[in-house]
């Protein structure tokens, strides 16, 4: 069956200010949906509402996903549903090596299936998962002891989100600006390692800036977000339109003023 | 009355024709309360020599004179005439394992510690030794000639050895809780490190008989050898629960050239312990001084272990730290000293305060005119996890000579709501999320500890952050 991420008429504010204005968009699994936008329309305001970031005061709206509506829940829940954000700026952890995070994750979520009562994961078949997935996506193997984002170049935090990805095995993925400060051979990288873990079970919501990302992953849809809402939804070739034309082109035909700038 | 010559005559009477077993004999009262005449009955109960009692009585004439420290944490409830100074073994009181407190129950489920060890732990069974592994080990380190043995065995079997360095690192005028170990002090470990040996194996107070390391007033004296090397582990992570409220020890440590030394304390008392504490080592030429400090039970810990760096080349490094829970006041940190030139050391403090507990980093940085070409390092970080808890830096920069390099940095943080944040995106619960961190915090501190103890260290944090100890 295939699960799909309901997003219906979601209000987000930040310090009182509103930034999301009523935003709907439905994403089936197995989907790729892009969605672009200037800076400040909202884009990552709308990857942090639907994770749960505590710090987005949701007013109006709902997320349906799994026949529950996702606002309710803690971050921490959303994410054992299956849900994933690669975060644009990852957090680093000192002193937390990414092979014990990881293994800690697994079993956050191992803990809460089986009623409460799933076993960890035993150190042998997680040192062979975690080597298998870092090969599969050309991670060196020392990042597994180095710890969690502390001193890594930008290209390795998102080569190290997408590994995550990798071994948490989401079912709907948000790739929030995934290729912001990477060079062409990071990004192909990258990419490469989203194509490979893309396909029928994964839903993914890619949020870019620049049509560039899109040439190495292919969305189905592709959306424009202005001023806080979804103003155009099409196929790839919208993100070609915006390339060519820029940003001003929407906003003009959506009532807004050019900025002459994107 | 029999007068004091009347006292050290029967006393030296005994020793000579019967042992120690004749003072078994004597009726002794274990009661509350220190006074010369309680001095003299501990020294004549342990058969000693009249120079170890007569220092005894003079370091109990200073306690006396001594006044408290107004510094550090509140000793005002601290009753000295409500304590035993000595109990004769066969008269110790063991609690009822019933009479336990609950929570210190749960923890030792939870760390998995063994019933015979819990017994012992909690002061309700008899003495836990582990015979086998104890004839083993004393083998192999009699065979490099090595001596470990308690501190009143030390003073009997190898009094030349142990009159030479006793009192010279810490002398009784040192400080007032100096002053009163030197004049009850009971137990304790001397270890002795001849010229050039290695010892591999961590040793722990359990590899010897008569493990009093938990004794109230325990006196260890280690001497190193030039070119030697030894790593000493005292205490454990899980909660020491004792019907004693006050634990004043004194740690000796004289690393000779060359040699190193590494001195581990994990120290988890039940929170109504007072504990005082004097550590001290010098090191002479090129030696090396290790002190690596956990400090996480106790209702007030005060306990600074210093180096004294008395020779070039000399060095010295103190890894502490500290977790204050609820009602809790550590109060902790080191001293070094660069008494001669070239000598270098480093501090370094960690530091957490949870539910209204209180973290203070007390520190000493001497660097004496001459001890040109040093360098010293003092890094502390405090992490606070609430609103309630308290965290406060102490650090005593003296500095007399120009030509060093010195550099002190503090920082205070609490767990970020962006990391929090980040971490529960990939399914940690909250109180995961938050006890990772403070893993994390923590990790250079645990990296230094053998394997069992810092899976214990890391499970008893877990515990920590739950809410379910102390």
């Amino acid at each position: 069956m295939a699960e799909t991420l309901e997003i219906r008429d979601l209000h987000a504010s930040v310090e009182d200010k509103e930034i999301l204005k009523g935003v709907t968009l439905t994403i089936r699994q197995g989907e790729i949906h892009a969605l672009m936008g200037p800076n400040g329309s909202g884009k990552s305001t709308l990857a942090y509402a639907l994770t749960g970031h505590p710090k987005y005061t949701i007013t109006q709206g709902e997320v349906i996903y799994k026949n529950k509506n996702i606002l309710e829940l803690p971050a921490d829940e959303r994410s054992k549903m299956g849900l994933f954000l690669a975060f644009q700026y990852p957090v680093s952890v000192p002193g937390v090596s990414v092979a014990n995070f990881l293994r800690t994750a697994i079993n956050a979520r191992r803990k809460s299936e089986g009623n409460g009562n799933g076993k960890p994961i035993s150190i042998p078949e997680f040192r062979k998962l975690l080597r298998d997935k870092m090969k599969a996506l050309n991670v060196d193997e020392a990042f597994a002891g180095r710890y969690l984002n502390d001193g890594f170049s930008g290209g390795e935090k998102k080569r190290v989100e997408i590994l995550q990805m990798a071994i948490l095995e989401p079912q709907m993925a948000i790739l929030d600006e995934t290729d912001s400060g990477l060079d062409i051979d990071a990004l192909r990288s990258v990419s490469d390692g989203v194509n490979k873990l893309a396909g029928p079970n994964m839903g993914i919501l890619l949020i870019t800036h620049y049509q560039r990302l899109l040439d190495y992953i292919k969305p189905q849809y592709v959306h424009v977000l202005l001023s806080g809402r979804i103003v155009e939804s099409a196929g790839p070739e919208l993100a070609l339109e915006l390339e060519q034309k820029g940003y001003d082109f929407i906003r003009v035909k959506h009532g807004e003023t050019p900025t002459g700038k994107d | 009355m029999a007068t004091e010559t009347d006292r050290a005559a029967v006393q030296g009477l005994g020793e000579y024709k019967y042992g120690f077993s004749q003072a078994e004999d004597y009726v002794f009262k274990s009661r509350k309360g220190l006074s010369r005449e309680v001095v003299q009955e501990i020294s004549w109960m342990k058969g000693e020599p009249e120079w170890m009692l007569k220092f005894r009585l003079k370091a109990y004439d200073h306690f006396v004179k001594r006044p408290m420290p107004t510094w550090g944490g509140d000793l005002s409830k601290l009753d000295f005439d409500d304590i035993y100074y000595y109990i004769k073994p066969s008269d110790k009181p063991t609690t009822s394992w019933d009479d336990v407190p609950d929570d210190i129950k749960r923890t030792f489920d939870r760390l998995g510690v063994p019933e015979a060890e819990r017994k012992f732990l909690a002061g309700s069974g008899a003495q836990y030794e582990s015979e086998v592994v104890y004839h083993n080990i004393q083998e192999s380190l009699s065979k490099q000639g090595v001596i470990f043995l308690s501190s009143d065995d030390g003073l009997k079997q190898h009094p030349d050895i142990f009159k030479k360095y006793f009192a010279t690192v810490v002398p009784p005028t040192d400080n007032k809780f100096a002053a009163l170990n030197s004049a009850v002090w009971s137990g304790g470990s001397f270890l002795y490190v001849p010229e050039g040996v290695h010892v591999e194996l961590p040793l722990q107070a359990y590899f010897r008989v008569n493990a009093q390391s938990m004794g109230q007033f325990e006196r260890t004296l280690i001497i190193c050898e030039k070119g030697s090397y030894v790593h000493y582990i005292e205490g454990c992570t899980a909660p020491i629960y004792s019907s004693d409220s006050f634990h004043s020890g004194v740690i000796e440590i004289v690393v000779k050239e060359g040699a190193r030394m590494r001195y581990t304390t994990i120290q988890n008392w039940s929170t109504n312990m007072y504990n005082l504490v004097t550590q001290r080592s010098v090191v002479y030429r090129d030696g090396m001084m290790e002190w690596v400090d956990a400090n996480l039970g106790s209702k007030l810990t005060m306990k600074y272990p210093s180096v004294y760096m008395m020779e070039p080349g000399a060095r010295g490094e103190i890894l502490s730290i500290a977790f204050a829970g609820k009602g809790q006041h550590q109060d902790a940190g080191g001293k070094v000293v660069h008494v001669a030139p070239h000598t270098r050391s480093k501090i370094t403090s960690k530091s957490i305060s949870k539910d209204g507990g209180r973290a203070s980093y007390r520190g000493l940085l001497k660097v004496y005119k001459g001890a040109e070409g040093s360098q010293s390092h003092v890094q502390c970080d405090a992490l606070l996890l609430d609103e309630k808890s308290r965290t406060d830096t102490y650090p005593y920069i003296e500095v007399d000579e120009d030509k060093v390099t010195i550099g002190h940095e503090a920082t205070v943080s609490k767990i970020g709501d962006e990391q929090l944040f980040y971490l529960m995106s990939r399914g940690l619960g909250e109180v995961d999320a938050r006890t990772m961190v403070v893993s994390g915090f923590i990790e250079p501190f645990v990296k230094e500890l053998p394997m069992e103890y810092a899976v214990e260290m890391n499970r008893l944090i877990q515990l920590q952050m739950e809410g379910s100890v102390g």
